[in-house]
């Protein structure tokens, strides 16, 4: 028996994992969401963010990774939309702009903000850290129209925003390293306010930030989205998401326990 | 036309998951195929967002004789990125070293002082601050500072090659191990989390999405 464990066919896992995911989906069971305090005071500082403020909203995350930032995104821009919180789209992935122009745009309609009024899409721009520190002096000299090709001078909520002086916060939805772009080059140089909502693989990294203040919220993964629905009463995909994450996970860690049992009981037999 | 595009999502999501009985036709069909289109995608959004804007449309206005003396100024650096256009001619190569040169030395210049302000200086300050405020933390707080100041010297510690890690060096190391070890593990978790998602996402889409044209 220990031996079948031990020489298990990983595939065997993967059906495991399959079953784990696919019949909460189908029956869906709803587990309680506890807030943690990164979520709760991204919340809290968008919240009291007076209406007619900007935040600026970085995309950086592609379409094969926007399983975690794509609910954390909407999450908030509904907040800012109910907020009257005007928010700038911008991102620094190549990939990630249609995107991001659905999404605002499915969330929009859904809560009445107007494109150029509450919102803008400003696009991509090659050159990552040359295009933050260009935004910081003027907006307009990296991105002289919006995603449509709109010059920037014809769109009424763009002009009294020339620089990140006029941002309040920005919001970097990230699937890869550039939160450690806009902290070096936004926050270090400009003094910009940056939160982060990032993937699962690079929560991790983003704790040291938080630390010392240099994020002042954070989303970690599923679980960030869940946690910033429940905060605004808002139940979406990162709900939905974190109630099947929470099966996989017990799994796995039955697996990981089962899996060392059987290891050390066949080592220990080996011995004698 | 959404159905469509849904089911060609689909059928190449599948393709993409029959690799995890083993490999076949219908992964490396889907694999080349995303390959393909990425890297096409990518072409045109650089030209669009990146060539036009910055390179071709100063030059267009410059040649229409619309140009005020200031656009002529952005010709130095266009000419200047053209250089790298040389390395296609033996002869010519070395004239991409100034582009080069040009690129590492704003890179450096505008790297060097910020990430010493972001990673350097912020982190130790951070790392340090809570001790100035010990009368107004609680027990937890300040176990959590002194943890991390123990995790920073120690982890350090494990890094530092030019004395022999043996007495008192060898036993901070080993708790720089540890520590190092209680991070890769929390990286881990959260990397197991992170795919979960992905894979959470796309059978939500095969069920919902996919399942819902059929149903």
């Amino acid at each position: 028996m220990l031996e079948k464990i031990m020489n298990m066919d990983r595939r065997i896992v993967f059906i495991l994992a399959g079953l784990a995911v696919v019949i909460p989906t189908l029956l869906p069971v709803s587990l309680p969401i506890t807030v943690s305090e990164p979520t709760q005071k991204l919340y809290d500082y968008i919240d009291a963010l007076e209406p007619g403020s900007t935040l600026m909203m970085a995309f950086d995350y592609g379409p094969s990774s926007l399983a975690e930032p794509e609910p954390m995104a909407e999450a908030v821009l509904k907040h800012c939309f109910d907020k009257k919180v005007k928010v700038v789209g911008v991102t620094l992935l190549i990939d990630a702009v249609t995107l991001a122009d659905q999404l605002m745009q499915k969330v929009a309609e859904e809560k009445g903000a107007v494109y150029g009024e509450d919102y803008v899409l400003l696009g991509y721009r090659p050159g990552g850290f040359q295009v933050i520190l260009g935004m910081g002096s003027e907006i307009a000299s990296i991105f002289d129209n919006d995603y449509a090709g709109k010059p920037l001078s014809e769109i009424p909520m763009m002009e009294n925003i020339t620089n990140y002086e006029q941002i309040s916060l920005l919001l970097d939805l990230a699937s890869g390293s550039t939160v450690e772009l806009w902290i070096t080059y936004a926050n270090a140089k400009y003094d910009l306010t940056i939160a982060a909502g990032v993937t699962g693989v690079i929560v991790s990294q983003m704790y040291p930030y938080l630390q010392t203040g240099q994020l002042v919220g954070l989303l970690p993964g599923f679980l960030g989205a869940a946690q910033y629905e429940k905060l605004i009463n808002s139940s979406g995909k990162g709900t939905a998401g974190i109630n099947t994450e929470s099966f996989v996970h017990l799994l796995i860690v039955g697996l990981v326990i089962i899996g060392n049992i059987a290891y050390f009981m066949t080592r220990q037999r080996g011995e004698s | 036309m959404e159905t469509l595009g849904i089911w060609i999502a689909a059928f190449l999501t599948l393709c993409i998951y029959s690799f995890l009985y083993r490999d076949n036709p219908f992964y490396r069909f889907a694999e080349h195929l995303f390959v393909g289109v990425a890297v096409g995608y990518g072409i045109v959004v650089q030209i669009h967002q990146g060539f036009i804007p910055f390179a071709w449309r100063p030059v267009e206005t410059i040649i229409s004789g619309e140009a005020s003396p200031m656009d002529f100024i952005k010709l130095i650096p266009i000419a200047i990125g053209m250089l790298f256009f040389a390395r296609l001619s033996p002869r010519h190569t070395w004239l991409i070293r100034y582009p080069l040169a040009i690129l590492i030395g704003i890179g450096a210049g505008a790297a060097i002082p910020n990430v010493l302000q972001a990673d350097i200086f912020a982190q130790v300050r951070g790392t340090l601050t809570p001790f100035s405020q010990l009368g107004t933390l609680g027990a937890g707080e300040i176990i959590g500072a002194a943890l991390m100041v123990i995790g920073v010297i120690c982890t350090l510690t494990y890094f530092f090659f030019s004395v022999e890690h043996r007495g008192a060096v060898g036993g901070l190391s080993k708790i720089g191990i540890a520590f190092l070890m209680i991070g890769f593990g929390s990286a881990f978790g959260n990397t197991v989390m992170g795919r979960v998602a992905l894979l959470i996402q796309r059978v939500d889409f095969l069920i919902e999405d996919w399942l819902g044209t059929i149903f």
